[in-house]
């Protein structure tokens, strides 16, 4: 049972992204990356990590989409349809998928206790967390606050710095490009 | 989007189960599965949601985007400001073992690694609940470029 959920979820994502790619109208395509995500969110709860669940739902279905759009309401929402299959294009990308697939030939097999993420470093601090913690039983968030505090506080600051970029590219000024406009128009006006 | 008064009530109905689910992923994040990370977008969903339906101008009332503003680097400060203020108490940055006190557990209030978990965790929460708001309203906040 739990097997035929995982390859439905799978099989869907495939047909998804497909869709996705085949679509021309960037309206429909949004929609269906969301849908996309709740799919992806479905596989992450399957693999026993709901906190990512939550980030891909709340993230990629919700926020993400809702900014998408946003994005189409500024822009166009169709793209032409090209007119013939460029042949270069298409060999490497066939290229690169099919050395990304041989690369996962080297890759542990699916809930493989051998893999080497399952025999080094994890089972240490399965061990130790609920000791070092004083009986804080997320080893997740322990791991992530506390083992590696310095790593989450490098995050926060990706996200502060995110922030601030897009406030800077996406930001109205007060006085809507006064200065240049200024120039420009007594430079022209200097011209005439 | 106001005009359609079942978006609008399923909307009013549905925004403080997500703000306390929001809230639950933050504050029981060490018990269960969550974190400040997950809690912060969730939080922004129900702030972009209520921006969503009633308006920009709407919700820049809730959250005004000078505060918002500000929050984003809150957030940061309290994450690293946890890792001064154990280095002032003595120990290394970010040891919450500094932070093992005896006073007001009687309370509620947590002692050392919880604490230090806690008051990080809260950071990020800040920090990413305001910088998703932010990034919504400077993609709302954009007119059309001709």
């Amino acid at each position: 049972m739990s097997l035929l959920i995982d390859f439905s979820i799978l099989a869907f994502l495939v047909v998804t992204a497909v869709t996705i790619a085949r679509l021309r109208d960037l309206w429909a395509a949004i929609m269906f990356t969301g849908i996309y995500s709740f799919l992806s969110a479905s596989w992450m709860l399957v693999l026993d990590a709901p906190d990512v669940a939550f980030t891909e739902a709340a993230v990629g279905a919700g926020i993400s989409t809702v900014l998408m759009l946003g994005t189409l309401k500024l822009t166009g929402n169709r793209i032409p349809r090209l007119k013939r299959i460029r042949v270069l294009p298409l060999v490497l990308v066939l290229t690169t998928g099919l050395i990304l697939g041989y690369g996962t030939l080297d890759m542990p097999h699916f809930a493989d206790p051998q893999a080497p993420i399952h025999l080094h470093p994890s089972p240490s601090f399965v061990e130790r967390s609920l000791h070092d913690m004083h009986g804080l039983p997320n080893i997740v968030t322990s791991i992530l606050a506390s083992y590696r505090g310095y790593d989450t506080l490098g995050e926060t600051t990706v996200v502060l710095t995110a922030g601030i970029a897009v406030m800077l590219i996406l930001r109205r000024d007060k006085t809507p490009s006064s200065d240049l406009v200024g120039k420009d128009s007594t430079f022209g006006a200097s011209t005439k | 989007m106001r005009a359609f008064p079942i978006i609008r009530i399923i909307t009013k109905i549905l925004i403080p189960y997500i703000l306390l689910f929001a809230f639950y992923v933050q504050f029981h994040g060490d018990f269960g599965p969550g974190g400040g990370f997950q809690a912060g977008v969730i939080l922004a969903s129900a702030l972009i949601l209520y921006g969503l339906v009633f308006g920009l101008p709407a919700v820049q009332q809730v959250a005004p985007p000078r505060t918002v503003e500000k929050l984003m680097a809150l957030g940061v400060s309290i994450y690293a400001g946890t890792g001064f203020l154990t280095m002032f108490l003595g120990g290394h940055f970010l040891d919450y073992e500094m932070l093992e006190h005896n006073w007001l557990t009687d309370y509620g209030v947590p002692a050392g690694q919880h604490l230090g978990i806690f008051l990080v965790e809260c950071g990020v929460g800040i920090t990413v609940t305001a910088v998703m708001t932010m990034i919504f309203y400077l993609f709302a906040g954009r007119r059309r470029v001709t």
